[in-house]
């Protein structure tokens, strides 16, 4: 197991540098001048003399070869160091602790909306004794998919806040104010969750178990609740990466609508300025987000199926076997 | 899905939404609601701004039309009429300058302090005019209204003169503006970063920053202020407590948020968002914005765009009337001058630049182009096609600058829109690989003409050395005399217009709104909001 979870975690690890490197590459290496754009290519109205413009460029060490410029940064990002904001001079670090707890408390609201509606869906879907709702419910994901998060999040704000005046479009971001953009944000997980879920519980309906229990006299609802869901669950723990995903590129979206604070938000700006260094932090935050929700994912699924645990058990050292049967031929 | 795909999907998002709420905005004024009983004291007035300031600091700025929020933090040595342009006492109670327009002399009035108690002396005068100059490239705006500073000599401490190596007319405007507000000598000591974030930041403004995270920023009343501009309606501190500014890209929600009563003002109402406020009971403050109308500037060395007669077929053919009435609103006006009308020394030269088709046409076929099979012309093979170059975040002028290719294509000329993102725009514009330019500039003082078309300053048409505008825009930069600079100045914008080195489309608007509770906002000369006046009935 020890050897499972240090396997597990070097992948993570070596999913965020990747992303690191990449980003680097990408952003670094694409034409454009970060400095000309700092002095302001649009609407500014000043000279900034080239001696000006290459006293500003080594300051921020962009005159350096590349190789340099990588390493340097990269060790610097191992101390937590991403870099100054070139529009706005904060640090990348900073800018990011300020950011991400407002990004956590949308997302974790969005998460347990989409988890309600969800899993409410599918449930109902499966157990109701109507055909035609039964197929609404199963078509509604397919439509809340689809459905531009853009769209649904100002529809929601022109009806609910402007015209009915039910809700407040921004103002206090964890009461009221969040309601809103939780449900905008919700609605494609929601979708996903509820199309997965209504899946894996049709095909736990089908089992033999399932038989057993209605044989044994089991209710409708404790079939479906007691025997058939938990089991039909767990499927849903592998979407875990990408629901984090969806939520966090939602965010994009989400916050600028609702004027949110937030992860996505500074994403957008910085990519709009080609502000490198937040650009990057913001890839970097995303990478390391997703492989700590997928490694938590591979550390508990094995807890709750010991099927998995056995596997995760026998897989490197059947691995390591194969590798030294190939070395030796 | 593999982990670089999710952050990629998130940029590939940011980018498509930020062209989206892409708002163009810069600011001038009227007065909203000045009557409406007694002003009382007190109160916090909220307002939705499109885009968060880049930089606190006003000296380390590099646009005039950024500066809703920091505005607010300092004083100038001027300020300017927004209706007559001309510059009345602030800070300095008097002025003078010599005849050349080298030597400015300011005389400040006493007992104004800089927020963190230092006094606003010549002394300081002195600190922030060589601190502007050395921040340089970092301070694009404030350095280029230095340009030839010499020296601010402290003769006591209530007189600096300010000396210039070159005559520099523009400079007494230019006082007016916020990039040459003046600061503490303590907040110059700060690195430019700091400033920017507002960190040690002290102005002797009517307000100051409480405190500003990201996306939200707010201002509280400087206790004790007496040292208004003489244009201002009260003396004394400011009405409101405290100013609370949101930054709501989106500009449907900022008017939506307005009319059902979420906030009270909003800087930045898109045309398209005007009918939403029509519902409500909302004071509008609109304004065309001074400085260069948003026009195309022909690169004049490329080889269609040489030919004087294609640049003048091409100002012909665009109907600027069109444009306004279908995209804008009645708020926008055509442009009549390269200058907008609110700026000035503005000439009106409406006759240059109405909607001639046929002379277009006949401009054209006179010089040899003709109709090819699908209406483009063609001269020796060559297609008249011209690469027109503009920000591709600037949605609205994308909309506009759809409608114009649809009426040059009607006279026979192809020009290919080119929406370049703003880290390829600015090196595009310095080489000058454009056909067409797109830009507007704001600035309350003709100078702008020079900064954009001198051959010593961005030369945005590409003219070559010792042509005959170039003495113009040299002359009025040191002519004080306001009659003689007329003169120049008109000049100088009919000739622009008359070569076609700019062909001006329409005026760049500054608009504002502020519900039916607040009175006395108004937009000063630069078109920023003045809220010194500003208060809210029913506050306590």
């Amino acid at each position: 197991m020890a050897r499972y979870l240090a396997v597990r975690l070097l992948h993570a690890v070596v999913t965020v540098w990747a992303a690191f490197t990449l980003s680097f590459l990408m952003l670094y290496l694409l034409p454009g001048d970060p400095v000309t754009i700092m002095l302001g290519g649009a609407g500014g109205s000043g000279d900034a003399s080239p001696a000006q413009v290459a006293a500003l460029r080594s300051a921020y060490g962009f005159d350096k070869p590349v190789p340099t410029q990588y390493a340097d940064r990269l060790w610097a990002a191992l101390h937590g160091d991403f870099g100054t904001s070139l529009q706005t001079g904060d640090t990348v670090a900073h800018t990011f602790a300020t950011a991400v707890p407002q990004t956590l408390a949308l997302a974790g609201a969005a998460l347990l909306l989409a988890a309600v509606l969800g899993l409410g869906t599918a449930l109902v879907a499966t157990a109701t004794h109507s055909a035609r709702l039964s197929r609404l419910l199963l078509t509604a994901p397919s439509v809340g998919v689809s459905l531009p998060q853009f769209a649904v999040g100002l529809v929601l704000l022109q009806l609910l806040s402007f015209h009915w005046r039910l809700l407040p479009a921004f103002g206090d971001p964890t009461g009221l104010g969040l309601i809103l953009p939780a449900v905008t944000l919700a609605l494609p997980t929601a979708s996903v969750l509820a199309q997965v879920f209504a899946q894996s519980l049709a095909d736990a309906l089908d089992e033999p178990y399932v038989t057993t229990a209605r044989a044994k006299g089991a209710g409708r609802a404790r079939v479906q609740l007691r025997h058939a869901a938990c089991n039909a669950a767990l499927p849903l723990l592998s979407l875990g990466g990408l629901v984090a995903g969806n939520l966090l590129a939602g965010s994009v979206v989400v916050e600028t609508v609702f004027s949110r604070d937030g992860f996505g938000r500074i994403t957008a700006a910085a990519v709009a300025a080609k502000d490198i260094p937040v650009v990057q932090g913001a890839v970097v935050v995303g990478a390391v987000v997703f492989a700590a929700v997928n490694l938590a994912v591979d550390l508990v699924n094995p807890l709750l199926d010991p099927r998995l645990a056995q596997r995760a058990r026998r897989t490197p050292e059947r691995s390591s076997r194969r590798w030294l049967r190939a070395r030796s031929t | 899905m593999s982990a670089a795909a999710v952050p990629g999907l998130a940029l590939a998002l940011a980018v498509g939404l930020t062209a989206c709420s892409s708002a163009s905005g810069s600011a001038t004024g009227a007065n909203a609601g000045a009557g409406s009983g007694h002003p009382v004291s007190g109160g916090t007035l909220s307002i939705d701004i499109a885009s968060a300031p880049l930089c606190l600091d006003p000296q380390n700025n590099n646009s005039n039309g950024n500066t809703a929020v920091s505005r607010q933090l300092v004083d100038s040595l001027t300020d300017q009429d927004p209706a007559t342009g001309a510059v009345h006492p602030w800070l300095a109670s008097s002025f003078k300058v010599n005849a050349d327009a080298t030597q400015f002399t300011f005389t400040l009035r006493s007992g104004a302090t800089f927020s963190d108690g230092a006094p606003v002396d010549a002394a300081a005068v002195k600190a922030n005019f060589d601190s502007i100059v050395k921040l340089g490239a970092v301070d694009a705006v404030g350095s280029s209204y230095l340009t030839g500073y010499q020296s601010t000599r402290v003769v006591d401490s209530s007189t600096a003169v300010v000396t210039f190596a070159q005559p520099n007319a523009q400079f007494l405007q230019a006082t007016s503006t916020a990039a040459l507000g003046l600061l503490s000598p303590a907040s110059l000591t700060g690195s430019p970063e700091d400033r920017c974030q507002g960190h040690g930041l002290a102005g002797s403004g009517p307000f100051v920053l409480k405190s500003s995270g990201g996306q939200e920023i707010r201002l509280g009343r400087r206790a004790g202020y007496a040292w208004g501009s003489s244009l201002w309606k009260h003396t004394g501190a400011a009405y409101l407590s405290e100013i609370d500014y949101k930054v709501v890209p989106e500009g449907s929600v900022r008017a939506g948020s307005l009319v059902s009563g979420q906030v009270d003002g909003i800087i930045g109402v898109q045309p398209q968002d005007e009918k939403l406020l029509a519902g409500g009971s909302v004071t509008e403050l609109v304004r065309s914005t001074p400085g260069v109308d948003y026009n195309l500037t022909p690169n004049t060395t490329r080889p269609l765009l040489s030919d004087v007669n294609v640049r003048k077929a091409i100002s012909d053919g665009i109907n600027r009337q069109q444009i306004v009435s279908s995209l804008l609103s009645s708020h926008y006006k055509p442009a009549t001058s390269i200058l907008s009308s609110t700026t000035p020394y503005y000439s009106d030269l409406s006759a240059d630049l109405a909607y001639t088709p046929d002379t277009a046409r006949s401009l054209l076929d006179a010089d040899g182009w003709k109709p090819g099979s699908d209406g483009i012309r063609t001269k020796g093979g060559v297609r008249l096609t011209v690469k027109l170059v503009y920000p591709g975040v600037d949605i609205p002028s994308r909309n506009v600058l759809q409608l114009v290719q649809q009426q040059l294509k009607a006279v026979g000329i192809d020009a290919q829109l080119d929406g370049l993102p703003l880290n390829q725009l600015a090196p595009a514009q310095n080489a000058g690989q454009y056909d067409l330019l797109w830009f507007g500039l704001t600035r309350s003082d003709p100078d702008i003409l020079r900064t954009s078309y001198s051959v010593a300053a961005k030369n945005r048409a590409h003219l070559a050395a010792g042509n005959p505008l170039e003495q113009l825009l040299g002359k009025q930069a040191a002519t004080v005399d306001r009659t003689q600079r007329q003169t120049l100045v008109t000049e100088a914008q009919k000739q622009l217009v008359d070569q076609a080195y700019a062909i001006p489309v329409y005026e760049q608007v500054q608009f504002a709104a502020f519900g039916s509770t607040v009175h006395g906002a108004a937009l000063d000369g630069s078109a920023q909001p003045e809220l010194f006046d500003t208060w809210i009935s029913g506050s306590h």
